[in-house]
């Protein structure tokens, strides 16, 4: 099958009349074999009205030839056919094929999970309502149900999750999200204000807001032909490291005190809040809001700045390598953490697991080394770092590891950075290329960001799709805690740590 | 393996702030706006036009803060009339208050909204449950940080609890999402009386950029009386602190003079 071929790499949007329209017949009989192969997997997969069409959009990556493959295809807008499921083969494709149920009322014959994905305004079953989710069900004499949320014991964002257990042992976990959806998608499309759209970007989940806006800064240079300069890339990747180290060490901390080890989270606060202090100074927000901009950037890296990002970061990594160490000289912890919230990596690559999560199964998805950008598409590349047990403690592990590889890219990057060229300031009213489609991928904390945008024949974005990580890793928290005591779904919670507002939006 | 833990104690030191009346923040951050009228108001009116939630307003020349996404743009476009300080405390008991005049030196907190027997119920212990309605998580971890190592709020009593059973309020964060609506109600009336409601950051305080999604329904803040209004994207939890100690009496903000 015929595919339009583009890479990470490459600064322009593609012309939608240019991207090859199939038959979902060789749509379908192409991917049922090619996903087989763990080097392929699909980034996006949508539908969108067009004219009085529903066209299909599919963005699939090639983790190893690095390149990212296009296709779209049709069918009427009231046409009441089912098309054969694609996720009875490939259960990685369950969210777009239930976001497209949900949406569009089409049918994926033989879809073996066929439930809202989360409760949309924009849904056309009115009938269906949160507060009646189908939540599957396991008759027995010895089995009870477990109810939690959608309002969590913490301060944490709602979700419901229902348990069905055999005594303290989990049998199965079901998820059902949608508490949080907000619209952001239509938001984007219902306005032309540029920076209002940039603050959507900034709010579709605010712990990756570095992340997410830089993907939409992204998909909006490739529809304007603004190619960034080198060192605001390289600004960029220094922000999204510090997003990623603030992160992983949260979670080191959160995953401490779910145990008991007050010491590790206490230090793990103290770290963090100098992380995010850190991004602070050099852009007036702890979350790094207001940093990331399309075509430019306000907050240029000023030599101060960049000594104080190197003076913290070097500290911040000697002292929570020092928390590292002695989490995994400690038996007490290393008896919670490992062996528990297991996920193997076959089952992983099934539901198309992504990001820190699936490294931690053996499953290389990192869009740093296998689609790079701007400073990761230099030497040295990036190592994707990867564990094998795919339990809480690979994940833990990988969040140690990463945190050094970020201060050292960081540390690379800035050491005897001085940039002579002036910064642009940021484009709010560029033109847009008409019927153009556009994308950001970037590799957040937790993994695979995927932004498409679709413009109309006025230049307008009259369709913004976005994909979180978080979209594919819930399944895989879901699994983890099968066999589990009950009582160790916090830690397996924690050591995936996913965003309920960016799986919402 | 108590080595490492000597080593991770010693390198963490001492990290709790040691006043919390007496912290300012850095210069880059974004609190308080200071406007300033000018014969020519074009700039505004340009700032206005981008201003991402309608937050500007050119005659009379105001900022809502409780709008306000903090972002900064409209001090750049209009350098000579908006300019953004660091004072982070922007909390009030009146959403009226959060709107920022030319003659705006500080955001009156309007003490005597406070009803009476929240400090003295409160002043000494007060429990709060928060509920995130659509909250972008970035708000939600600037609430969990008020009780962190690093600004301890737990040392004045105000901690945040697992059952609304057990506390005496609720802090709601985000725009309000429908599919949350219910959810907040019933946890809301869960609480005892008399409660408090503290709605937290600019998206709780008018729905910031969802103020026109369909997919929110705020009409809780209709049917319920809010003792607190914070502002923030997100609110900084300095912005949290100052304002609950000021609630419960603990510290006296002075008015607008
Ligand atoms: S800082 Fe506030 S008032 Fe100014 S443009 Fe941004 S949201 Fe609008």
């Amino acid at each position: 099958m015929h595919y339009y071929i583009t890479n990470n790499t490459s600064t322009e949007a593609v012309a939608i009349k240019d991207i090859p329209e199939v038959e979902y017949a060789t749509l379908y009989n192409d991917l049922k074999e090619r996903l087989k192969q763990e080097q392929y997997h699909v980034a996006h997969y949508f539908a969108t009205p067009d004219e009085n069409r529903l066209m299909f959009y599919i963005v699939l990556l090639d983790d190893k030839e690095h390149q990212i493959m296009l296709a779209r295809f049709a069918m009427e807008y009231y046409d009441d056919i089912a098309l054969p499921s694609l996720t009875a083969l490939h259960p990685a494709l369950h969210p777009f094929e239930r976001e497209i149920t949900e949406l569009y009322n089409v049918h994926f014959g033989s879809m073996p999970w066929d439930k809202p994905l989360r409760f949309a305004e924009a849904r056309r079953n009115r009938n269906s309502t949160i507060d009646n989710y189908p939540f599957y069900t396991i008759e027995g004499e010895s089995l009870h149900e477990v109810n939690v949320g959608p309002i969590h014991a913490g301060i944490i964002e709602p979700g419901a999750f229902r348990f069905i257990c055999n005594g303290e042992k989990v049998l199965h976990l079901e998820i059902a999200l949608g508490y949080q959806h907000r619209g952001v998608e239509s938001e984007f499309t219902s306005t032309n204000n540029r920076l209002r759209q940039t603050l959507l970007a900034e709010s579709i989940a605010g712990d990756s807001a570095i992340a997410h806006t830089s993907a939409f800064a992204a998909a909006i240079e490739r529809l304007s032909d603004n190619a960034i300069s080198d060192s605001l890339a390289t600004e960029r990747i220094v922000a999204l490291e510090l997003e990623r180290m603030a992160m992983h060490i949260a979670d080191t901390g959160a995953l401490s005190m779910d145990v008991g080890y007050q010491l590790g989270q206490v230090a793990c606060e103290a770290l963090r809040t100098m992380t995010i202090n850190t991004t602070q100074a050099w852009c007036g927000n702890r979350f790094g809001k207001g940093l990331i901009r399309p075509c430019g950037t306000n907050k240029p890296l000023t030599k101060e700045k960049v000594e104080m990002i190197l003076s913290n970061v070097e500290q911040i990594s000697r002292r929570y390598a020092e928390v590292s160490d002695d989490i995994q000289s400690s038996p007490t912890l290393l008896s919670r953490f490992e062996h528990c919230g297991i996920v193997p990596q076959n089952e992983m690559q099934r539901i198309g697991g992504v990001g820190m999560a699936a490294r931690a199964s053996g499953l290389l998805r990192d869009i740093r080394s296998s689609h790079p950008w701007g400073a990761y598409n230099t030497e040295p590349r990036h190592d994707s770092c990867t564990m094998h047990d795919g339990d809480v403690m690979s994940r833990l592990k990988v969040r140690c590891e990463e945190v050094q590889q970020s201060a050292q890219r960081i540390k690379s990057l800035l050491e005897g950075y001085t940039t002579s060229e002036k910064h642009l300031r940021p484009d709010y009213e560029c033109n847009l290329k008409p019927s153009h489609l556009s994308f950001g991928l970037i590799e957040g904390w937790r993994g695979e960001i995927c932004h498409v945008a679709l413009t109309d024949d006025k230049g307008q974005i009259s369709t913004y799709k976005i994909k979180e990580p978080s979209l594919h890793n819930w399944l895989a928290l879901a699994l983890a805690v099968r066999g589990e005591g009950i009582s160790d779904f916090p830690i397996c919670n924690k050591s995936f740590n996913l965003s309920y507002c960016g799986h919402d939006l | 393996m108590i080595f490492p833990k000597i080593k991770v104690l010693h390198s963490h030191g001492w990290q709790y702030i040691p006043d919390l009346n007496d912290v300012t923040l850095t210069e880059e951050f974004r609190g308080r706006p200071e406007l300033t009228v000018t014969e020519d108001m074009a700039d505004v009116e340009a700032a206005a036009k981008l201003c991402p939630t309608g937050a500007i307003s050119v005659a009379p020349f105001t900022l809502d803060l409780g709008r306000c996404l903090f972002c900064g743009e409209c001090a750049l476009r209009a350098p000579r009339n908006i300019r953004f300080t660091n004072d982070y405390k922007v909390g009030s008991t009146s959403r009226e208050a959060l709107v920022v005049t030319p003659e705006t030196k500080q955001i009156d907190f309007h003490k005597e909204l406070v009803r009476k027997e929240i400090p003295q119920l409160f002043s000494r212990s007060l429990k709060l449950r928060q509920v995130s309605a659509a909250g972008d998580a970035s708000i939600e971890m600037e609430l969990n940080a008020t009780g962190n190592v690093n600004f301890d709020f737990g040392r004045y009593g105000v901690e945040f609890t697992a059952s609304p059973r057990h506390s005496d309020g609720v802090v709601i964060t985000g725009p309000i999402s429908k599919n949350m609506a219910e959810p907040l109600e019933i946890c809301y009336a869960a609480i005892p009386e008399p409660k408090i409601t503290i709605v937290c950051g600019s998206e709780a305080c008018s729905g910031g950029l969802f103020s026109q999604s369909k997919a929110i329904d705020r009409s809780f803040l209709q049917r319920h009386h809010v003792d607190l209004w914070l502002p923030g994207a997100p609110t900084h939890p300095m912005t949290f602190i100052d304002a609950v100690m000021n609630l419960i009496g603990k510290k006296q903000r002075q008015g607008n003079q």
